[in-house]
C-alpha cells in the first residue's frame, strides 16, 4: 500500500500544454501514473502527446474520464481559480505545484476545498510519489525506491536530498510527500502522519521541517500522542538569520516558537529521533527499526 | 515588501481611516518649511524599514521650524539597523489621552486573517503580549463573511468603555481589514491607536506599519511602484532584480543553492563542519544561467567570502544549466577565490562534461563538498 496515491490515481493535468504542464504531464507518463486527461481552457477537443485527451474545463474532464486526482502548473495568478475549479468539479485530491500564489487567496481556497471534503496538497510544492505506482508532481523518479519509508516535507530540493540519501542506504520509500512551504497549505504534517501510521505497508516515516510557523511542534506532539512507528525527523535553517520582523503581529501572534532550536527541542522531547544532517537519516533509521 | 509609515499612512487616510496630517521631508530646508505651514510642535520621524526608530534616536520631538530643521539635519542620513535614512516624517506633535493597538496578521494556524486588540499599546506592546497575553484580544477572521459589525464593537468595548469611541474604533478595524484585501497585505498594523483628551476624545491612528505580500505585486502595480529602493540593502536588490533570493549573513563561505530548504541545509552543514555561511541564496527553480552569473557577482563583492559553495539537487533546475552559469561567470568575472561544486540531478552527466572541458570539477555527495569548502576558506585564513 502507500498514502494518497497509487495504481487507482486518474490523474487531470491543469495547464497541460504549458512549459511546466507538459514537461512533468510526460514525465508522469513515462512513470506509468495514469494520466487521463489535461485541461487547458480553448484546447478542449486535441490530444496531447497524440493520447491524452485535453478538455476546456476540469468538469468536463471529470465527466468524461473519471479523473479523480488532479495536479496544477498553471501560473500563479490563475492558480487559486485552478484549485476552486478542481475542487468544484468533485476531485478528491488536488496538488497544486505552483509557487507564489498570494496568502490572501488562500484564505478564500482553504474553506472552499474544505467544504468539498476535498485534499489540497501543497501549494508551492514538489507533489507525491508512491515509487513504482504513481507519481503526481515533479519529485524525480529517478531518486525513489519502492519500499517502507514514509517521507513528509516542507522543502523540495531538500526532499530530493533526503529520499536520494535513503534509496542510497537501501531504505525505499512507500510515499513521499512535499507538503509545500508556504503559510498557508492544505495537506500538512499531521495529515500525512497519521496517514503513514495508518498505512499498513508504511514500516517508519521521515519528516523534514524548517524554520517558521509551528506546525512541526504540532506535529511532534500528534506523533507522542498517536504514532506508534519510528520517527526521525531534520529541522533546516539552524544558522539561517532571525526572520525579517513583521512588524509587532507577527511576533505577539507566534513569539520565539518558529525558531529551528525550538523545533528541534519539540522533536526530541516527542521521541522523535533528530539528524544533525541529511546524511544520518540512514543510519539512524537503521538504529530505530 | 514593506511600506513607509507615510506610506501607510496614506493607504489608511484612503480608506476613511482618521490619521492626523503629515508631510515628508527629504531636506532639512524642506522640514522648516513644513513646520513654517503646518505650525506648533511637530516629531521629526525617520522614515526606514526598522524597528526600534525611537531607541535609535529616529524620532524627536521640536518645539519649532528651527528646531525642526535641526533635528531633520541629524537624522537625514543616520544608519538604523544598517539602513541609511534618506526620508523623515514631520507630523504635529499631537495631545494623547490613550495609546492602544490594532493589528491585522494572516495567521498560519488558523489559516485566517487575524485582527488583534489591545489597550496597553505603544511601543512596549510586544513585551505586553509576552508578559500578559490576557491584555490582547484575537479574533480570527473568517474571510468568506470579513469582519462583521458585532465583532468589530466587542473588540471596540475591549479598548475603551465609551460608546462613541467603542464606535469609532470599531469602524477603524472594519476599515483596516478591508485595507489588507485591496493592497494584498500580510500584516497591517496601527500602533499606537490614541484618543485625543476630552472633551473631543477623537481615535486616530497616529503610526501605521503595512507589509505586502509579494506575490501580490504582479496584479498590484500602483502598490509595487511604493517600492523605496533607497532602503533596502543594495545588494537584496541586485538579487531581487536578478531573480534570485538573497540574506546576506557574517560567515565567510558563500553558498549558491537551488531550492530554500536546501539551501539552509546546506549553510547548517556549513556550520556543522566548523565553518560560517557568508549568506544564504536560493536561485530558485529556474535554469537560467544569467543567474548563475548574477548570484557569483552578488557574493564575490563581499571581500570577506573566501570560498564559493554551489549545492545542486537538479529537478527543475537542470544541472547543465547551472554549469553553462558557472563557466559563464567564471570568464567574466575573473575570480579570485577558489570555488567548490557539489551537483546532481537531472542533467548531470551533461553538466560534469561541461565543467570537465572549462577545467573545473564537481561532487556529487553534499557532505564531501562542504566539508572541501570550509577546509579551503580555513586555509586561506591561515
Amino acid at each position: 500500500m502507500s498514502v494518497f496515491i497509487d495504481q487507482s490515481t486518474r490523474l487531470v493535468v491543469q495547464g497541460i500544454t504549458g512549459r511546466d504542464g507538459s514537461f512533468h504531464a510526460k514525465q508522469m507518463i513515462s512513470y506509468d501514473t495514469k494520466v487521463v486527461a489535461g485541461v487547458t481552457p480553448g484546447k478542449g477537443g486535441q490530444l496531447f502527446e497524440g493520447v491524452v485527451p485535453v478538455f476546456n474545463t476540469v468538469a468536463a474532464a471529470v465527466a468524461e474520464t473519471q479523473a479523480n486526482t488532479a495536479v496544477i502548473y498553471v501560473p500563479a495568478a490563475v492558480a487559486a481559480s485552478a484549485i476552486f475549479e478542481a475542487a468544484d468539479a468533485g476531485i478528491g485530491l488536488i496538488v497544486c505545484i505552483t509557487e507564489g500564489i498570494p496568502v490572501l487567496d488562500m484564505t478564500r481556497v482553504l474553506p472552499f476545498v474544505n467544504e468539498r471534503g476535498a485534499r489540497l496538497v501543497g501549494p508551492n510544492c514538489p507533489g507525491l510519489i508512491s515509487p513504482g505506482k504513481s507519481k503526481v508532481g515533479i519529485i524525480p523518479g529517478n531518486i525513489c525506491k519502492p519500499g517502507n519509508i514514509g517521507v513528509v516535507s516542507r522543502s523540495g530540493t531538500l526532499t530530493y536530498e533526503i529520499i536520494h540519501q535513503l534509496s542510497t542506504h537501501g531504505f525505499g520509500q512507500s510515499t513521499c510527500v512535499g507538503i509545500g512551504g508556504d503559510p498557508l497549505i492544505g495537506t500538512n504534517f499531521i495529515h500525512c502522519l497519521s496517514a503513514f501510521a495508518a498505512d499498513p505497508e508504511t514500516a517508519a516515516i521521515v519528516m523534514i521541517g524548517e524554520i517558521g510557523g509551528t506546525d512541526e511542534q504540532q506535529a511532534a506532539e500528534f506523533v507522542q500522542r498517536s504514532v506508534t512507528k519510528p520517527v526521525v525527523g531534520f529541522i533546516a535553517g539552524q544558522t539561517a538569520p532571525p526572520g525579517r520582523r513583521m512588524g509587532h503581529a507577527g511576533a505577539i501572534i507566534s513569539g520565539s516558537s518558529g525558531t529551528a532550536a525550538e523545533k528541534i527541542a519539540a522533536l526530541e522531547r516527542a521521541g522523535i529521533g533528530v539528524m544533525k544532517r541529511p546524511a544520518d537519516v540512514g543510519p539512524l533509521l537503521k538504529e530505530r527499526l | 515588501m514593506n511600506l513607509h509609515e507615510y506610506q501607510a499612512r496614506d493607504i489608511l487616510r484612503r480608506h476613511g481611516i482618521p490619521v492626523p496630517p503629515g508631510e515628508v521631508a527629504t531636506t532639512p530646508a524642506e522640514a522648516r518649511a513644513i513646520v513654517e505651514r503646518l505650525g506648533g510642535k511637530v516629531v521629526v520621524k525617520a522614515q526606514v524599514h526598522a524597528g526600534g526608530r525611537g531607541k535609535a534616536g529616529g524620532v524627536k520631538l521640536a518645539k519649532n521650524a528651527g528646531e525642526a530643521e535641526a533635528h531633520a539635519k541629524a537624522i537625514l542620513g543616520m544608519t538604523i539597523k544598517g539602513l541609511t535614512v534618506h526620508k523623515v516624517l514631520i507630523a504635529p506633535a499631537a495631545e494623547i489621552a490613550s495609546e492602544s493597538y490594532v493589528g491585522i496578521i494572516v495567521d498560519r494556524a488558523s489559516q485566517r486573517p487575524v485582527l488583534m486588540v489591545s489597550s496597553a499599546g505603544g511601543i512596549d506592546i510586544e513585551e505586553v503580549a509576552a508578559k500578559t497575553p490576557e491584555k490582547i484580544h484575537r479574533l480570527a477572521v473568517d474571510p468568506r463573511y470579513g469582519l462583521l459589525p458585532h465583532q468589530a464593537l466587542g473588540l471596540g468595548f475591549a479598548l475603551y468603555p465609551d460608546i462613541a469611541q467603542a464606535r469609532a474604533a470599531a469602524d477603524i478595524m472594519q476599515k483596516l481589514y478591508a485595507v489588507v484585501y485591496a493592497v494584498g497585505a500580510s500584516l497591517a498594523e496601527i500602533n499606537p491607536l490614541v484618543t485625543t483628551p476630552p472633551p473631543d476624545g477623537k481615535v486616530q491612528a497616529l503610526d501605521a506599519k503595512i507589509s505586502i505580500d509579494d506575490n501580490e505585486l504582479e496584479r498590484r502595480p500602483e502598490i509595487a511602484a511604493l517600492r523605496d529602493v533607497s532602503a533596502e540593502a543594495p545588494e537584496e536588490v541586485a538579487a531581487r532584480e536578478a531573480g534570485l533570493t538573497f540574506i546576506k549573513l557574517d560567515g565567510y563561505v558563500g553558498c549558491c543553492v537551488n531550492g530554500a530548504g536546501l539551501a539552509m541545509a546546506t549553510m547548517d552543514l556549513v556550520k556543522y563542519y566548523g565553518g560560517e555561511p557568508a549568506n544564504f541564496l536560493d536561485i530558485g527553480g529556474s535554469s537560467n544561467p544569467q543567474k548563475v552569473v548574477a548570484a557569483l557577482r552578488i557574493m564575490t563583492a563581499d571581500p570577506r567570502v573566501r570560498v564559493i559553495l554551489f549545492n545542486i539537487f537538479g529537478g527543475i533546475t537542470r544541472g547543465d544549466d547551472v554549469a553553462n552559469g558557472i563557466v559563464q561567470a567564471t570568464r567574466e568575472l575573473s575570480l579570485k577565490v577558489p570555488i567548490v561544486i557539489r551537483l546532481t540531478g537531472t542533467n548531470e552527466r551533461e553538466a560534469m562534461e561541461i565543467l570537465t572541458k572549462a577545467g573545473l570539477s564537481a561532487l556529487t555527495d553534499m557532505d564531501e563538498a562542504v566539508k572541501q569548502a570550509v577546509a579551503l576558506a580555513k586555509g586561506k585564513a591561515a
